[in-house]
């Protein structure tokens, strides 16, 4: 062991820790929230489902307009239709990442990504 | 490297052009060099991998003691002749695999070029293989994230990658540091 330690010089234990730290900030940094794992659909406020983003599946929500159309898919979610008269919520394509939502307010449909830490979207003190 | 006779007998005799070529021993040391480097290169893609793109890069301890022995000329033709021989004999020369490793390689060999010059006395091998492996996987992910899939989440790899980068780094750096501490003499070695 001590025939290998010899070998690094006193730049390269500097280089060692200089390159463990990047290593270290780099988790929070890319990892925030993790990836995507389920989708959290809510109608008038209240939970209407709560899924995994594991399975292709379709939801229909139903609201005071109509039904919003709601696409499951492995790590994303989007919303297909909605017969609210702007479709913010439908061009908004397809959410991959936790903390991202689409509201079809006239509706009153949201669709939300979460992953395995919450993520904020703002904070107030 | 290599000059070409064809082009003196051209003009001087019309007869039948014998192509030969004076092979320096230069040349055929890069040569041995390179083999051993693809050698590596074959063994790496033999290792299996949890996750497409994180590899030991064994070929890079050649690189290093290639660096160390006969400069970062030598080195460049010792690590392109790699990148060549090893995407021809593993079937992803052009493919997207290889100019990740075009991309990987370039960045690490430029960042050896200026890492080579700190001073011998404090930064070895070691440092020189880790600064050149972050070089590569910065190369890749970036070339990843404009061409292959342009998509920021490419860059949830990132920890992963660095991770892999620090730990075969330093690997790497220290069998090159224990190579060239083991085999003194510089003319000893083809």
């Amino acid at each position: 062991m001590t025939s290998w330690l010899v070998l690094i010089r006193p730049g390269d234990w500097a280089i060692l820790l200089l390159a463990s730290l990047v290593v270290g900030l780099s988790i929070p940094t890319f990892w925030q929230g993790g990836l995507a794992e389920r989708a959290i659909i809510r109608q008038e406020g209240q939970v209407f489902a709560d899924v995994d983003l594991q399975t292709r599946r379709r939801l229909s929500v139903p609201g005071p307009l109509g039904n919003t159309e709601i696409a499951i898919e492995p790590g994303r979610a989007r919303v297909l239709s909605d017969p609210g008269p702007r479709q913010y919520c439908v061009r908004q394509g397809w959410l991959l990442r936790p903390g991202e939502i689409a509201i079809c307010a006239p509706n009153r449909v949201s669709l939300q990504i979460s992953g395995r830490t919450k993520v904020y979207d703002s904070i107030s003190y | 490297m290599t000059r070409s006779v064809t082009e003196q007998n051209k003009h001087s005799a019309p007869a039948p052009a014998v192509t030969e070529l004076t092979v320096t021993a230069e040349d055929r040391r890069v040569a041995w060099l390179a083999t051993a480097a693809v050698g590596l290169s074959l063994v790496d893609a033999a290792i299996p991998s949890p996750l497409p793109g994180v590899k030991p890069g064994l070929a890079n301890i050649i690189t290093l003691v290639v660096l160390a022995r006969y400069g970062w000329a030598t080195a460049v033709w010792v690590s392109a002749l790699r990148v060549l021989a090893g995407s021809l004999l593993l079937g992803y020369f052009l493919g997207p695999g290889f100019f990740l490793s075009l991309t990987g390689t370039t960045l690490s060999l430029l960042t050896l070029g200026a890492a080579h010059r700190l001073p011998v006395r404090w930064f070895g091998p070691v440092s020189q293989s880790i600064l050149a492996a972050f070089a590569h996987i910065g190369g890749q992910l970036l070339l990843a994230r404009l061409w292959l899939i342009p998509h920021d989440g490419v860059f949830l790899l990132t920890p992963l990658f660095a991770g892999a980068a620090l730990v075969f780094g330093t690997l790497n750096g220290l069998i090159a540091a224990k190579l060239l501490a083991d085999t003194p003499a510089p003319e000893s070695r083809p």
